[in-house]
């Protein structure tokens, strides 16, 4: 299954929703595509993890990246994810205390 | 105990399929696993076999990567085996620890710390043609040999 990321605006974020499988096949895709969202001045970035079936630490590394660019930046990277397998990744790695994890779209861009 | 067995060219694109032949091997030849646990060990897997593709690569080789399933009731283990140029897993002991916060300077090595956690033993057997891991969860409850 491949990668889906849809781009949209939310109260001053820019929020990438993302569909299907993010390992090494396709985490270096939506690493490059979160760079170029950077470099093009979307500084608020909102990860939507909600419609992904798969996370492996590759996509955390594609992650990482992108919160650390967006920080260098002034902005920041929230994420959204409740879905149980994919906010054990972050726990274990404890990389849910780099990263807030929110419930909703809504949560994270009012926080 | 059943025993299932994968040949993979070593290219990304093929880790999708080696995730549904664990999904279904598991669901049909040992279903009292537990979700929970199969995700584990699809993950700790995939990262098996992410590191042999890459040792693949970095050799210049184009044999396949073999991922062998053994089955039964409580636990499953999964060997990976490549032919790239084997490392040594001392090596990453330079990398801070997934927990410390200078750990975000770093965006890869985390693969084999999440294989540590998510399997419930994890052996690295190195040779001269390559390296076989081996990855065994049991099933939530279940007692070792039991």
């Amino acid at each position: 299954m491949q990668l889906r990321a849809d781009v949209s605006s939310l109260d001053g974020w820019t929020v990438v929703s993302l569909f299907g499988e993010l390992d090494v096949a396709s985490a270096p895709n939506l690493r490059e595509q979160l760079i170029q969202l950077v470099s093009q001045g979307s500084h608020l970035l909102v990860l939507d993890l909600e419609g992904l079936d798969f996370l492996d630490s590759t996509g955390l590394g594609a992650i990482i990246s992108a919160l650390k660019r967006a920080r260098t930046n002034g902005g920041d990277l929230r994420l959204v994810c409740t879905q149980a397998r994919i906010r054990r990744l972050f726990e274990i790695t404890a990389l849910d205390k780099a990263f807030p994890l929110f419930a909703s779209l809504d949560a994270a861009v009012r926080a | 105990m059943a025993v299932v067995e994968l040949e993979i060219p070593a290219r990304p694109a093929y880790l999708s399929l080696v995730r549904l032949v664990v999904d279904a091997a598991v669901s049909s030849l040992a279903p009292n696993l537990g979700g929970a646990r199969l995700d584990d060990l699809k993950l700790a897997v995939t990262e098996a076999c992410s590191n042999a593709i890459e040792a693949h690569q970095s050799a210049w080789t184009d044999e396949p990567v073999v991922v062998r399933c053994e089955l039964d009731d409580g636990t499953v283990t999964v060997e990976v085996a490549d032919r790239g140029g084997g490392f040594d897993p001392a090596d990453l002991a330079g990398l801070p620890e997934a927990t410390d916060p200078l750990r975000l300077r770093h965006e890869s090595g985390l693969g084999i710390p999440l294989m540590r956690t998510l399997a419930d033993e994890l052996v690295f057997e190195q040779a001269t043609n390559g390296t076989t891991v081996r990855l065994t969860v049991y099933r939530a409850g279940s007692v070792p040999g039991g």
